[in-house]
């Protein structure tokens, strides 16, 4: 039951951050909280996983997590390219 | 005793990660939304996989959790300063009222 609780505070937490996601004025700004996001969401599929007594969530969060670790560098390199529109 | 600890675990984390969200959302420019990003990375994500992997009981399941949680704990610092580099040098300005930007003075 707690385990629940929990989820519904980190899937609170993820709106929140999607507030910044969606307003940021630069585009770091918008990944910081997309990476942000992604953190939150393997920490739910590991929840998930302990909740449901299945082990496979918990390779989903472990591949996710890696895809977001690459993705964020490669935006990060895009980014350092590029003047920033003000 | 130990489900305890877990329990303890579950709700300093996801305490930790309310406050982050927030920090993300109110902090005013992107160097401070990068450090609320660490708060809820290490302090909202990290605390609260260390409790689930206790409460799941000592299996395969707990070896997993330990594996994510390590890869988390490296690979997070490293997205992080990969952004406020990239923030940098493509020009994203401080806020207003920051008093020092010591990288800038070591360009010039």
């Amino acid at each position: 039951m707690i385990l629940i609780g929990v989820l519904i505070v980190i899937f609170g937490a993820c709106i929140i951050c999607a507030v910044r996601a969606v307003l940021g004025p630069t585009a770091p700004d918008r990944v910081v909280a997309m990476d942000a996001i992604v953190a939150l969401m393997t920490t739910s599929l590991v929840l998930l996983g302990v909740y449901y007594n299945a082990s496979i969530y918990l390779d989903v969060a472990l591949v996710y997590a890696f895809l977001s670790f690459l993705g964020t560098l490669a935006i990060a390199k895009y980014l350092e390219g590029r003047e920033v529109e003000s | 005793m130990i489900e305890l600890i877990a329990y303890a675990m579950l709700g300093i984390g996801s305490a930790c990660a309310l406050i982050g969200a927030m920090g993300i959302v109110r902090f005013p420019d992107v160097y401070n939304r990068i450090h609320a990003n660490t708060v809820v990375v290490v302090g909202g994500a990290i605390l609260t996989m260390m409790g689930a992997g206790i409460l799941g009981g000592l299996s395969i399941f707990t070896l997993k959790a330990i594996v994510i949680i390590i890869f988390i704990f490296l690979a997070n610092p490293v997205s992080a300063h990969a952004i406020a580099r990239a923030a940098h040098r493509s020009g994203v300005k401080l806020w207003r009222r920051s008093v020092v930007d010591k990288l800038k003075e070591e360009k010039q």
